[in-house]
């Protein structure tokens, strides 16, 4: 039995230690909004915070959480630079077949609080983690400088 | 595979063809079908509507065609025949209708259609598929016309009940107002009167000068889910008593499945289930973890079958073999090629190879199936759910009408989801169980079985005059021939119709020759890929007119411009991306601009593409400028969406893309050994729209054709490196 805080909630569930945060999620919880992409921290679709930091949950072992708190893509709205985030990417019509766009969204957020106004190459280091299949770069980039400017 | 059965076609229905009327038995069955709207449709003679009329008053909703429903509080329900995997369609769509029928965007919920070919086909494709970049070019005329009909309905409706002349009422935003005396009534309060009333007998379409919604940078209508992990995919499926299954084939195409120990991965925790396919293994657990540790604790025995000593090399050979022999299919041919190629001053001469490709969806295949015993659901997000109903059919022997296909959004198509095999699989695994079982792949699987794009081996010549212009035009294609095993009948006189790009250059070319010989890889299946048979041609024909253009010594963009005389739609955007691209202003060294211009998929365009050639040999492309006339756009902002991402598909694929096989099976497996271009790897894009009033064109794939080419010659401009095989090869780059 692991106890995961899981976007502000408690949740017990029987699974085994190594088993992937990703699947916890998404098979155990119905969180399906977290995706899977490669299962080898590669794509970066996976991507959830731990304590705030953006991690690919795809090789997190469940029992390696800990009491650390998750937040997935479900409730990174509630946050206000998630919002900011959500907002940008609607404004400038980001998403294609939107697959990529949680783990993109997840990383994008935790740049922009660690560095709420980031160069361009800030960008690159935290997204180029993320693949987008869509090629939605050019307005990810956009958005997130969008999403940094003071509301 | 089979498409569809001829008993489902409107041909073959002598109650719908005869227009005259509609009996209650085969009204109740289409209707179903249609998920209980009432049918119009493409082909369905519009007086059916009055006979069912009866039916459509009993559900208090009025379903004038088989894509519009209203009901009594006013909701608008549009049903969608063409899939949304990126490219706006759930968008562009509902602006058609909306346009037409008058409504908000805001005021309508999207409904995937069920297969059926009769109401749902792509005109264009007479099939009910996604693709080709056909959606808005098919949709253009029928789907406004529908809303068009549904609005003067809901008009005479209006009139009726204030016992007025129609034309003295105007509709808008989902309510009708007489215009002299003011009053007003929403759709809602109409749809009772409406389903009573007949159908116009001719449909008045707006004139484009009062268009409010076609042409306007609409918001996409499956943003908001796609930004809070709302939108359900496939792969998101859930179901009361659901179970996971992952699955592993033969890594040998062709081979099976000889033996399985499964002792161990039955003793693992959440493992449910171990299914032998005649090709594959699968194992069901309780999540995907306890499937994919199930599946890797299996000692599997394969029969590699007849493939299991192919390499790479022999399929190349085999082409190069293809490529010199005798006779081949005329393709396109005008004047005397091999004439005027003996009496050229000048001959330049080229080999072009492009690589088998994976499409590598971000999200993986995936099929949720459950097979009852009189019925089978299917879930799954596919660009041609008739194919999928027909191949779940065929697998657990149900009558078409047994099989119900749910449709999903998809995470990414790219011709991948024109397939069905993984479908067909996870109807085999679900037949051996009583519950509801989703199979996922994992992405190791997803690259090592797909149907992959073609290898393309090209040989052409050119023959130049004293000027350096095109004299003679000699070009054969060898390769795999995706349409004779897809849709065989689109396989003519010998030659695939993905020769589109190479068969009619833009250019003048008074002497042309334009041959193909099929040559299919031993063992490799292969399919459709994003741009299809441009993204194969425009790369030969963009880069070797680049060659001849280098041969007179003429200036790359000069030299096109003068062979396009009778393109002025193409000489336009040449013109206009050469423009914005700054094209003859200085660069720093190892840096180049180079040019493809394109017409394909009803579309002309222009790149220019910029470079920077390190002296490690990496290439950074960093900006590239597309000029566009599609003609009409619908929605604008998804045309240049279309586009940036086209580009960076294409980028993808010219920069890493390549899927190589040793002792018959694919080398690469997952995201570290299959490239996919990152962010910081992404140039700048700049997108120009040309104003056009000319049928629209498709927009999806030209963006993705026609990188490769503009990219290799910006190399060139680099470097005076020609690249003639993709993926580039940063070794022949290095600067010494």
């Amino acid at each position: 039995m692991v106890t995961l805080r899981i976007n502000g909630v408690e949740k017990t569930v029987d699974v085994p230690d190594d088993m992937p945060l990703l699947w916890v999620l998404r098979d155990v919880l119905g969180l399906t909004g977290t995706k899977f992409g490669c299962g080898m921290a590669q794509c970066g679709a996976c991507t959830v915070h731990l304590d705030g930091h953006p991690i690919r949950s795809c090789i997190m072992p469940v029992a390696a959480v800990g009491k650390k708190p998750i937040t997935t893509i479900e409730a990174i709205g509630q946050t206000p630079v998630g919002k900011k985030v959500q907002k940008a990417w609607q404004d400038l019509e980001v998403v294609q077949c939107g697959y990529c766009q949680s783990g993109q969204i997840m990383a994008a957020t935790a740049l922009l609080k660690a560095h709420p106004n980031p160069s361009d190459s800030d960008i690159d280091a935290a997204m180029a983690g993320i693949i987008c299949r869509c090629g939605t770069y050019v307005r990810i980039r956009a958005a997130i400088k969008q999403a940094g400017q003071p509301s | 595979m089979n498409s569809e059965p001829s008993s489902n076609t409107a041909k073959d229905d002598p109650e719908l063809q005869s227009g005259s009327g509609v009996s209650r038995r085969t009204f109740l069955k289409i209707s179903a079908a249609a998920g209980g709207g009432l049918l119009l449709g493409f082909i369905m003679p519009e007086k059916i509507w009055r006979t069912a009329t009866a039916e459509a008053k009993a559900e208090a909703k009025f379903a004038p065609n088989a894509f519009i429903r209203i009901g009594r509080t006013g909701l608008v329900t549009f049903i969608m025949p063409y899939v949304e995997m990126g490219q706006g369609t759930y968008t562009s769509i509902p602006m058609l209708i909306a346009e037409e029928l008058e409504v908000d965007l805001k005021q309508v919920t999207l409904e995937a259609a069920p297969p059926d070919i009769r109401h749902y086909a792509n005109p264009l494709l007479q099939m009910q598929v996604t693709g080709g970049s056909t959606s808005v070019k098919a949709a253009w005329e029928p789907l406004r016309r529908a809303g068009a009909a549904a609005r003067m309905v809901l008009v005479a409706a209006a009139a009726q009940k204030w016992k007025v002349d129609p034309a003295s009422c105007r509709a808008h935003k989902g309510k009708v107002t007489h215009t002299a005396s003011g009053r007003t009534l929403a759709y809602g309060a109409l749809v009772d009167t409406a389903a009573t009333l007949p159908m116009p007998d001719k449909i008045v379409l707006k004139d484009p000068k009062d268009f409010t919604l076609i042409g306007t940078p609409a918001k996409r209508l499956d943003a908001p889910n796609k930004v809070n992990g709302k939108a359900i995919f496939g792969i998101d499926v859930k179901l009361p008593g659901m179970k996971i299954a992952t699955v592993t084939a033969c890594p040998v195409f062709g081979g099976k499945l000889a033996s399985v120990d499964d002792s161990r991965a039955k003793t693992i925790k959440g493992v449910r289930q171990v299914v032998r396919l005649d090709n594959a293994v699968a194992v069901i657990g309780d999540h995907m973890w306890a499937a994919k540790q199930g599946l890797a604790a299996l000692t599997i025995t394969w029969d590699e079958g007849p493939h299991a000593k192919i390499n790479s090399a022999d399929i190349v050979a085999q082409l190069d073999a293809a490529s010199r022999q005798e006779s081949a299919a005329v393709a396109g041919k005008a004047g005397d090629a091999a004439k005027a190629m003996a009496g050229a001053v000048t001959k330049v001469e080229a080999v072009y190879q492009m690589p088998f490709l994976a499409h590598a969806t971000m999200e993986p295949m995936n099929c949720t199936v459950h097979v009852g015993k009189d019925e089978c659901h299917v879930w799954v997000g596919s660009q041609i759910v008739t194919h999928a109903q027909a191949a779940a059919s065929e697998v657990t022997g149900l009558p078409l009408e047994k099989v119900h296909v749910h449709n999903q959004l998809l995470g990414g198509g790219f011709g991948r989801r024109l397939e069905v095999d993984c479908i067909t699989q996870a109807v085999q695994i679900a037949k051996h169980v009583n519950y509801p079982v989703k199979v996922v792949w994992t992405r190791e699987e997803d690259i090592r079985h797909d149907m992959y794009r073609p290898y393309y081996y090209d040989r052409i010549a050119a023959g130049l005059d004293e000027q350096g212009t095109p004299v003679a035009w000699q070009h054969r294609i060898a390769g795999s021939s995706v349409y004779a095993r897809w849709m065989p009948a689109a396989f003519k006189d010998g030659f695939d119709p993905d020769v589109e790009g190479a068969d009619k250059p833009l250019y003048t070319l008074p002497n042309i020759l334009v041959e193909y010989v099929r040559q299919e890889p031993p063992g490799i299946p292969t399919g459709f890929w994003r741009g299809v048979g441009p993204t194969h041609t425009i790369f030969v024909v963009e880069s070797f007119i680049d060659e001849l253009a280098a041969a007179a010594k003429k200036d790359p963009v000069e030299y096109r411009r003068a062979l396009l005389d009778n393109s002025p739609r193409a000489a336009a955007v040449l013109d206009l991306a050469a423009k914005k691209a700054g094209w003859g202003t200085p660069l720093p060294a190892r840096h180049g601009r180079g040019v493809s211009v394109q017409f394909a998929f009803g579309s002309y365009i222009a790149q220019v593409v910029e470079v920077e050639v390190r002296k490690d040999g990496d290439v950074r492309a960093t900006r590239v400028v597309c000029a566009v006339d599609c003609g009409v756009t619908v929605n604008p902002d998804t045309v240049k969406a279309q586009i940036e991402g086209g580009i960076m598909f294409g980028l993808t694929a010219a920069l890493y893309g390549e899927i190589t096989l040793k002792d018959g099976r694919v080398e690469q497996s997952n995201f570290h050994d299959y490239q996919m271009l990152r962010i910081n790897e992404a140039p700048a894009v700049e997108v120009y729209l040309v104003k056009s009033a000319e049928a629209p064109g498709g927009i999806g794939e030209p963006g993705t054709a026609a990188l490769a080419p503009a990219l290799m010659n910006a190399i060139f401009a680099a470097t005076g490196t020609r690249i003639r095989k993709l993926p580039v090869n940063r070794l022949e780059l290095r600067s010494t």
